[in-house]
């Protein structure tokens, strides 16, 4: 079996500050595999600005923000302290630290000394809020949209209801305006958003876009298609009034209810995540949104150049 | 007249709520923001708003389908839907990299339209 010092499981600002950072602390046998075709993960696809202001000093847009960390791995790449596999999905993570991962052509089995697991996190779907109604087509997470509007060039739907206020939605708020679809609204149930304020006011404010707090969607109704959602005012314990009731057409509803962290790997070992970084195996971490859900990327760079220096720290001890 | 308007800073994450004492529609007195670009941000704001766009433009012959770009410096907002539009015609067919310019003075807006990730043939 190929031995390595360290697996790093994620290419996106997590796994690439990990990486430089547990280099520059001294590990010289990194192996960092990504299972998509390009460096970067959720950044690529993020490409409004608001990144890198705390960590680079400027505002940047995701792929810039991305496009930083790439250029130093690429540098360390050169002295081959550092092996970058693309198209590399982990299947498999035990707890003597084996990891196993499919590339093209390829079923890979390697022994670590370390581990760290960056594998970011994947949307709450409209499965986990209740929403009843039709399940017709034309229903999106909003991660998913902004990667099929950003990276493939499909633009999803025409007239579009957001349900919740996270950021990624209050984003996708404007990019499907400024691709000329029209935002008919955005609902949340809460009184007051949890994205940033700025994604208020340049997102929704900025297009006139009707934001509505205290409000859930009651159906969605559609046959084949998604064709109007109906909406409801809540009160304080989020029991709806019923004379507040009106519909709104759509044929499409995009989904931004929250993140989850992706850790079926490390369930998968026996590992539980703790204090920082840190699992309930020694030499086996987990940073980025994998170990909690950051509001900035630049916070997530932070931490995760400390998850590279604790296992560098490690593998010293050992 | 003398009036009281109140923005929030857009320039970074914190998203200071900022107070703006006008005499005319010229800014007199700003209150709120934790620095300096919050003072900067409200003039313009109260003036003559702008903003930076970033969008993608479709690249042929190339491993990727979109190449996401961005104005070397904010626009005014009003011309964001005529810049959307000049931006949706544009085409990228060589390879580029990030902060390459792909439209030079873009309509005629006195900033660049430039790439903001690297994209090999």
């Amino acid at each position: 079996m190929i031995k390595r010092e360290l697996i790093v499981v994620g290419g996106g600002p997590a796994g690439m500050a990990a990486a430089l950072s547990a280099y520059e602390n001294g590990v010289k046998d990194i192996l960092l595999l990504e299972r998509d075709q390009f460096l970067g993960g959720i950044l690529n696809q993020c490409i409004h600005t608001g990144f890198g202001l705390q960590h680079f000093k400027e505002d940047l847009t995701g792929p810039e923000f991305a496009d930083r960390l790439i250029i130093k791995i690429k540098a360390i790449k050169a002295d081959k302290a550092i092996e970058v596999s693309l198209q590399s999905f982990v299947v498999k993570l035990t707890d003597r630290k084996v990891v196993t991962y499919l590339k093209p052509g390829k079923f890979e089995e390697v022994q670590a000394k370390a581990i760290i697991m960056a594998t970011g996190c994947r949307e709450r779907t409209r499965e986990m809020i209740p929403i009843p109604g039709d399940r017709p087509a034309g229903i999106f997470s909003a991660g998913l949209a902004q990667k099929m509007i950003n990276i493939e060039g499909w633009l999803p739907g025409k007239e579009v209801v957001i349900i919740g206020s996270g950021d990624i939605g209050l984003i996708m708020a404007r990019r499907f305006t400024l691709e000329g679809a029209k935002v008919k609204a955005v609902v949340e149930i809460q009184k007051e958003s949890r994205g940033l304020v700025r994604n208020i006011v340049q997102c929704v404010q900025d297009f006139d876009i009707p934001l509505y707090f205290r409000h859930k969607i009651k159906r969605i109704i559609g046959h084949d298609r998604v064709e109007k959602v109906e909406v409801v005012a809540v009160d304080e314990n989020l029991n709806e009034k019923p004379e507040t009731a009106f519909d709104i057409t759509c044929d499409t509803v995009l989904v931004s209810v929250g993140l989850i962290p992706e850790n079926e790997l490390i369930e998968m070992a026996g590992a539980e995540i703790e204090d920082l970084n840190t699992t309930s195996i020694p030499g086996i971490f987990s940073c980025g949104n994998s170990y909690k859900v950051y509001d900035l990327a630049d916070s997530v760079t932070r931490d995760s150049e400390k998850a590279g220096k604790q296992a560098a720290e490690y593998l010293k001890r050992i | 007249m003398i009036e009281t308007r109140k923005l929030t800073c857009i320039d970074c994450p914190k998203g200071c709520q900022l107070s703006i004492e006008t005499d005319n529609g010229k800014v007199m007195g700003i209150s709120g923001n934790q620095c300096k670009k919050g003072e900067e941000y409200a003039k313009q704001e109260i003036e003559n708003p702008m903003r930076i766009l970033t969008t993608t433009v479709i690249a042929e012959g190339l491993p990727l389908k979109m190449i996401p770009v961005r104005t070397s410096g904010p626009i005014p907002k009003a011309k964001l839907k005529e810049a959307i539009e000049a931006a949706r015609k544009t085409k990228i067919t060589k390879p580029v990299q990030a902060e390459t310019i792909i439209t030079k003075n873009f309509l005629d807006l006195g900033v660049n339209l430039i790439a903001t990730r690297e994209i090999l043939a």
